[in-house]
């Protein structure tokens, strides 16, 4: 399990984000789903602005970005609410990082099914490629994280990648992904299965067959 | 009126009642550790699960299940019995059984319900969680391993206090409570937080391995650190006060005690006057008793002798000084030291009418001049509570943080008469306008302004009067019944030159205009005002005497003698006894009892626990205009607003690290 605790408050934290403000398209952006709540409520709107704060960092940074303690204070002020408030959800989601990331951040899931079709072999290529749980990699590339369910069981063993999945992994494609994405190229999302394009059966279909053309009621079949 | 059947017996239970509080109406307790009767519902613990039908066939949380009509509760079933061993099991997985070494020990909600609805022995044999401790400041201790995630601390601080400063942050199984980067809780009230933990995870930094609960002797007492009157309980081992704990009154303090009230009591052990001094040559030098009352009487003050009330008086003191002087001849006694001269003719103009439980249910409030939050921390939640019912609240003065929306006006008392166009209207339209006025609209003089205000705002009428005057000294209201006001304030008593001036524990007065009298000093502490005595007879702190206190809102309250005063202190009212004997004056008393009849024969109100009756608010002169400008209040630093808050570390500690008021200061003897 990741480490949920913030990165430290240090004087140099301080210098590098004190000044930190949203740019004129991402204060656009945090406007609009402020607006979406009630006058008042603006609090609502606490977790679209950290994924904002968030990205903003990450575009000064070349990362995936990450919530410095100043910046979740600057989110505080910003919907005038108490900092605690803020950082209690920050540290609750997994999608927020409280330390620094590298530029991809490669989030395997190793939850039972993705562990079952293969998710070992996934984290032995990351290793072999020098990544670490839990570390940002020397060349500032790659974060590897192992997360629980991301949903894709039918398609597993999964990783995200920043905000794509590559599902039907196995070691070899995920190195040709990693690679893609070392070069700067966009490697294919989602499914890297020859053949299938989102989660259906990868086979000849193994139940509700009757289903393929119009809905049929199994229920007597019981 | 929902009727619902607990364990076979049928009650009826209020509208929005829960399951649990139909449960307690029964008289079935229920084991509970998130609950609060005055906090939100969290419903996080699982300890209070009963059998609810209809219902699904499982245990029920009955903390946030509403009670409704033909409800069949059990808590006596086997399921419900279970369900509670289980519970108990899980929040024992994580919590330490380190009891022995715990100070909530004896007096802890885990341990007894443990006890009570746990199993017999444990079956767990993994390891325990283990958390750091967090640091929240000097009164708060943590050990956050005990933590059961009850998150009354967190609610506590949101919803009472108005502080969001603490929260739990890794929600999940690592989740930990904690204030933002471990930053010391900064508000008057923060320490209430420990008597709200069930378990030992927050406990009292300065009593921290002090005392069993069971070693301590329980006095019923009042607190003077305000003129709030709180309800307070003092825990006493020997001749020590260990600890000041509230009493349940939701007519003062609800359960709530501010931290001053708190901690300032390790102050009555330090910098204490336990012998007579007498200056001679210039210096203050012990002597005894005898010397003392002859020096007094070699003075011959004849009706020339004056006295002066300290703030944390008891009535009894006053009046048996007020006797003394009587039987001199003199009534030249005054309890507003700092020179306060408003009018006191009516004592409802001078009250806390509205009452505290009163304030709660007003809708437009006009504070002027008072920092509630420091001059009586207590008032300010009440006020909070009025806010969240939608009470507009407009302060005048000079900024400081409200823990709830509020307008300032403004510094400029002008105000009063003519307010804004926004405030005039929430006035006009409100069925139960309240003024406050504090010690800083008194003292320039605003007293008259308000009454005009409450005249022409209509805030005295049936059954409500919305005038209040604030005060912070908790013998204000007492002295004031007693008479203890001259027109003309201190400077009337300065003006009568008086031979022998009697400092009843006042140490915020100015001695400079009795430079010529022989200053006596009776009180408990060396401060202010036994610097400046020629004669120092050490008398008792309130908490070493019985005495009646009188609050702002005119409550009478009796409180006890918890310990006995160090050294050759007296109670004071047995050295003005004796005093009246070295001075050759019959005062008509000889024991606590007789003195307290004779209080009772002239003033009866001080004899009936309760309001007093001051009558209606005297007519106003509407044109009465206010003048002046409130740029700053009377109290510079919360922690440090009397002798006794001023001799005791702890508060010293909370005013240079939570005020930032500089070094720790070294106590000057």
């Amino acid at each position: 399990m990741a480490d949920r605790s913030p990165a430290p408050d240090t004087p140099e934290l301080r210098e590098r984000w004190g000044a930190f403000e949203f740019t004129e398209s991402y204060r656009a952006k945090a406007d609009k789903a402020i607006a979406r709540y009630p006058e008042g409520r603006q609090r609502s709107a606490v977790m679209p602005l950290l994924d904002l704060a968030q990205r903003q960092v990450g575009e000064e940074t070349d990362t995936q970005g990450w919530l410095p303690l100043p910046v979740i204070e600057y989110v505080a002020d910003y919907l005038d609410m108490p900092v605690i408030r803020v950082l209690e959800v920050a540290t609750f989601y997994f999608m927020y990082n409280l330390k620094p990331v590298g530029k991809y951040h490669v989030q395997v899931c190793g939850t039972t099914p993705c562990m079952l079709r293969g998710s070992d072999g996934l984290f032995e290529t990351c290793k072999q490629r020098g990544m670490k749980k839990g570390h940002v990699s020397e060349d500032g590339l790659w974060t590897l994280t192992e997360v629980e369910c991301m949903g894709n069981c039918a398609t597993a063993p999964m990783v995200q990648i920043n905000d794509d999945n590559y599902e039907d992994l196995t070691p070899e494609r995920l190195d040709g992904i990693l690679d893609a994405l070392a070069k700067g190229e966009s490697p294919k999302t989602g499914t890297q299965e020859p053949g299938r394009h989102t989660s259906e059966p990868a086979n000849a279909l193994s139940s509700l067959p009757e289903m393929v053309d119009a809905n049929h009621d199994y229920r007597k079949d019981w | 009126m929902p009727k619902v059947t607990v364990d076979g017996q049928e009650i009826q239970v209020p509208d929005g009642a829960t399951v649990l509080q139909a449960c307690e109406l029964a008289g079935k307790e229920i084991p509970r550790f998130c609950y609060h009767e005055r906090l939100s519902i969290a419903g996080n613990c699982r300890m209070c699960l009963v059998e609810v039908k209809p219902g699904p066939p499982k245990p029920q949380a009955s903390c946030a299940l509403p009670a409704t009509e033909g409800q069949e509760i059990r808590t006596d079933t086997e399921m419900v019995k279970t369900a509670r061993e289980g519970v108990m099991e899980f929040l024992l997985i994580n919590h330490p059984l380190d009891c022995p070494i715990c100070d909530q020990g004896g007096e802890c909600d885990l341990q007894d319900q443990s006890m009570a609805y746990g199993r017999g022995a444990t079956r767990y044999e993994e390891n325990k969680r283990a958390v750091t401790e967090k640091y929240m400041g000097p009164l708060i201790k943590t050990v956050m391993t005990r933590c059961i995630h009850c998150t009354r601390c967190v609610r506590f601080s949101e919803e009472i206090a108005g502080v969001d400063e603490i929260g739990a942050v890794g929600r999940g199984e690592d989740m930990e409570i904690t204030t933002y980067l471990e930053q010391a809780a900064e508000h008057e009230l923060s320490a209430n937080v420990i008597d709200l933990c069930p378990v030992g995870a927050l406990t009292s930094r300065p009593y921290a391995f002090e005392a069993r609960p069971w070693e301590l002797k329980k006095t019923l007492s009042i607190d003077v650190s305000d003129a709030v009157g709180a309800n307070i309980r003092l825990d006493s081992r020997g001749r020590e006060v260990m600890r000041a704990l509230p009493r349940i009154n939701d007519d003062v303090n609800e359960e709530w005690i501010s931290d001053k009230a708190r901690y300032q009591v390790d102050g009555l052990s330090k910098r204490r006057l336990d012998t007579v001094f007498m200056r001679k040559r210039g210096k203050l030098q012990a002597a005894s008793w005898d010397e003392a009352f002859k020096a007094i009487a070699r003075a011959k003050p004849g009706k020339d002798i004056a006295a002066i009330a300290g703030d944390m008086v008891d009535c009894e003191t006053m009046f048996a000084a007020k006797a003394l002087l009587k039987a001199c001849g003199s009534n030249l006694i005054e309890g507003r030291q700092t020179g306060m001269d408003y009018d006191v003719s009516n004592l409802a103009a001078v009250n806390f009418n509205s009452t505290f439980a009163g304030i709660e249910t007003a809708d437009a409030i006009l504070i002027v001049g008072s920092h509630i939050r420091w001059e009586a921390p207590l008032v300010n939640v009440r006020i909070r509570k009025a806010v969240k019912r939608g009470a507009k609240v407009f302060v005048i003065g000079s900024r400081w943080d409200t823990t709830y929306p509020a307008e300032f006006l403004g510094e400029d008392l002008s105000v009063l008469s003519k307010l804004p166009k926004e405030a005039a209207e929430a006035f006009k339209g409100a069925e139960r306008p309240a003024i406050v006025m504090g010690g800083a609209a008194l003292a320039k003089g605003a007293l008259g302004a308000g009454l005009a205000f409450a005249e022409t705002y209509g805030l005295a009428k049936d059954g409500w009067n919305g005038f209040n005057v604030l005060h912070f000294s908790a013998a204000r209201m007492g002295g004031l019944m007693l008479g203890f006001a001259q027109k003309g304030g201190m400077k009337d008593i300065a003006a009568a030159k008086p031979k022998v001036v009697i400092s009843l524990g006042a140490d915020e007065m100015d001695f400079e205009p009795f430079a010529d009298a022989l200053k006596v000093y009776i009180g408990h502490h060396g401060d202010r005002g036994a610097h400046a005595a020629d004669i120092i007879l050490p008398g008792a702190s309130y908490a070493e005497k019985d005495g009646t206190y009188v609050n702002t809102e005119g409550r009478v309250q009796f409180a006890e003698k918890a310990v006995f005063a160090p050294g050759d202190a007296r109670e004071d009212w047995t050295i003005l006894r004796a005093l009246a004997d070295a001075l050759k004056v019959e005062v008509g008393f000889d024991s606590f009892a007789q003195l307290q009849a004779a209080m009772i024969a002239e003033v009866p109100a001080l004899g009936e626990e309760g309001l007093a009756d001051y009558g209606a608010l005297p007519k106003a002169d509407a044109k009465t205009m206010a003048e002046g400008t409130i740029s700053a209040y009377p109290i510079k630093d919360f922690y440090l607003t009397n002798p006794i808050a001023r001799a005791s570390a702890v508060m010293q500690q909370c005013s240079s690290e939570l005020l930032g008021s500089g070094e720790l200061a070294e106590a000057a003897e």
